[in-house]
């Protein structure tokens, strides 16, 4: 009995242990970017009594930090679209239909999943400059498109092979076309499938660092995180501007994750876990 | 409609919904993937393809003054996915039987420990060096203040603590992926097994390691193969922190850094060497590929089928 009481309090602690190793840095972050950068310097670790929210509006009126957010928006959500509208249609006739060369077309698909997008970057970089697409916002939209669309059509087209087969005979014995069949009928069922796709995309797109890094170069197109080195650079000690940067860049991603905890985790797993 | 009709029907669906994407991924993966090999073998200036070189690219990789960096960085990257991989599977594997032991409040630590994951390595990167900051960081501060002042250190700019640093820095950042891999590989562990062992009057320490570990094989094997996956493409952190040069002085430069300065250090004056760059590639991707599939093949003959 006390063994095992103690063993609870044992796998407890070390619970409570990770929690504050993980939300003390990112307490400490939010904290400081509310404090003045000298108040900031003569003691790191104390408490924004009274939040000074110029931080934010200095950061703010650094026009290029909104241009880099609305940059990384655009890139994000036009690539997670594109993803989304090609998945859920490559999904439907993969996994609803039969055909021939279907088996074929499953296996190109897997092995898209296995090829990183790195090995490509130099071939892939002469190519969308030969395609005038270097140093553009599509030409990175349809780069991550291309990387994910693998795993995304295989994700929706085990998604829509689960739904019952009586579902397409019955609608169409009621008229409807093929479609209406998709739309209507079997995308408001698929759409588990559809958020997992769509977190399993926008976070890494959102998140990275190495294409834009490659492939922008005009200042005025570059990313949040590409955008953060610049800022870093030029704000090195003005640690009130640094930590209001950080968390503005942070936030938006903290707020969706506790609102939508679970989505994230399935879908950042997705293809790690079965099931 | 008639069923020839649907079938027409079906076949004009099937070429609309598929020839997109298909066409995306062959034109934006397939092509360059398949072309990155023949790179290696041609000379090159700046971006314009010259003559075929046959191995002289290799060659050039493996002597004075590009075979020491690729040794180091090789070292590095070795290191790393030593460090990364001990450290990331036991602290995930305690957090995850932790969770898994815990009925009530799971859900509030499952998410706390995750958070670290959604975060950008840029974010995270800056985030810890200002934590670290030799003057203004408060993990310094707070070794100061209570005195253990020996132990203050200018963490990320001296060759000996920096790539230990960015182990650490990693690993906060990743740790909760695999534990919530190792947590659905214990949920995923039938329960007749766990009262079997119970019934026979075994420990749960005993059952823990006699029956619920080997069972969580195939998460291992999942969590070693992206692990070493992602150490050998190590780019990120190192960049951000160190700089293209992997500073200070080198001591956390790695082969993707390696790689990147080869093809695009010096685009700007067209001194980039696209061929040396591309036969390093090469050689990061056999290391991973067949460091995987024989990694892969091993790791799940010890499986035990169930």
């Amino acid at each position: 009995m006390i063994k095992a009481l103690s063993s609870k309090i044992f796998f407890r602690s070390i619970l409570i242990f990770n929690a504050v190793m993980v939300l003390v840095p990112v307490l400490f972050l939010i904290n400081s970017s509310l404090r003045e950068t000298n108040d900031f310097a003569r003691n790191p670790i104390k408490l924004a009594t009274s939040p000074h929210w110029a931080n934010f509006s200095n950061v703010w009126a650094d026009g290029a930090f909104a241009t880099y957010l609305k940059n990384s928006l655009i890139i994000t959500v036009g690539s997670t679209a594109l993803i989304l509208t090609l998945a859920l249609g490559a999904g439907f006739v993969l996994g609803r239909y039969t055909f021939k060369s279907q088996n074929l077309i499953m296996g190109f698909i897997l092995s898209g999943m296995l090829v990183p997008a790195k090995l490509a970057i130099l071939p892939l970089f002469i190519q969308l400059k030969w395609m005038h697409l270097l140093d553009s916002h599509i030409g990175l939209i349809l780069v991550y498109t291309s990387g994910a669309l693998p795993a995304a059509i295989f994700i929706m087209s085990g998604f829509f092979r689960s739904l019952p087969a009586d579902l397409d005979s019955a609608a169409r014995i009621d008229g409807a076309s093929e479609f209406q069949l998709l739309r209507l009928v079997l995308t408001p069922l698929v759409r588990p499938g559809l958020s997992i796709v769509a977190i399993y995309s926008a976070i890494p797109i959102w998140n990275d660092f190495f294409l834009p890094l490659v492939f922008l170069q005009t200042p005025e197109k570059k990313t949040i995180m590409q955008g953060l080195t610049v800022f870093f650079g030029e704000y090195s000690s003005q640690w009130g501007i640094i930590f209001a940067g950080l968390t503005l860049a942070a936030l938006p991603l903290i707020v969706l994750y506790l609102i939508l905890s679970e989505q994230f985790i399935k879908g950042l797993t997705a293809g790690a876990v079965k099931g | 409609m008639s069923r020839s009709g649907l079938q027409r029907e079906q076949r004009k669906f099937t070429f609309l919904l598929l020839a997109p994407g298909l066409l995306t991924v062959v034109i934006f993966t397939s092509v360059p993937a398949l072309t990155t090999l023949s790179y290696a073998f041609f000379h090159w200036k700046g971006f314009q393809r010259g003559t075929f070189a046959g191995f002289e690219n290799f060659h050039r990789l493996f002597s004075f003054p590009f075979r020491d960096q690729f040794l180091m960085a090789l070292r590095h990257n070795v290191l790393v996915f030593v460090g990364i991989f001990t450290l990331q599977t036991t602290i995930g594997i305690l957090i995850a039987y932790s969770l898994y032991r815990m009925i009530k409040g799971q859900r509030f630590f499952r998410t706390v420990t995750f958070l670290p994951v959604i975060f950008s390595l840029v974010i995270v990167g800056y985030m810890w060096q200002a934590l670290l900051d030799p003057f203004y960081g408060p993990i310094n501060n707070i070794l100061h203040s209570i005195g253990l002042d020996s132990f203050a250190r200018t963490w990320l700019g001296s060759t000996s603590t920096a790539l230990p640093t960015l182990v650490f820095i990693n690993l906060w950042r990743w740790v909760g992926f695999p534990a919530i891999i190792f947590l659905s590989g214990f949920n995923a562990i039938n329960q007749e097994y766990l009262e079997a062992a119970r019934i026979d009057g075994a420990s749960e320490g005993q059952i823990f390691r006699k029956v619920m570990f080997p069972l969580l094989a195939p998460s291992m094997t999942i969590v070693a193969i992206l692990t070493f996956i992602g150490a050998f493409e190590w780019f990120d952190l190192p960049y951000v922190l160190g700089g293209s040069s992997g500073g200070p002085a080198g001591a956390t430069d790695t082969l993707a850094l390696m790689f990147y300065r080869l093809s695009f250090g010096s685009v700007d004056s067209g001194a980039n060497e696209i061929g040396i760059g591309s036969a390093l590639g090469v050689l990061i991707f056999s290391i991973v590929g067949v460091g995987a599939a024989f990694g892969s093949k091993y790791l799940r003959s010890r499986e035990v089928d169930v």
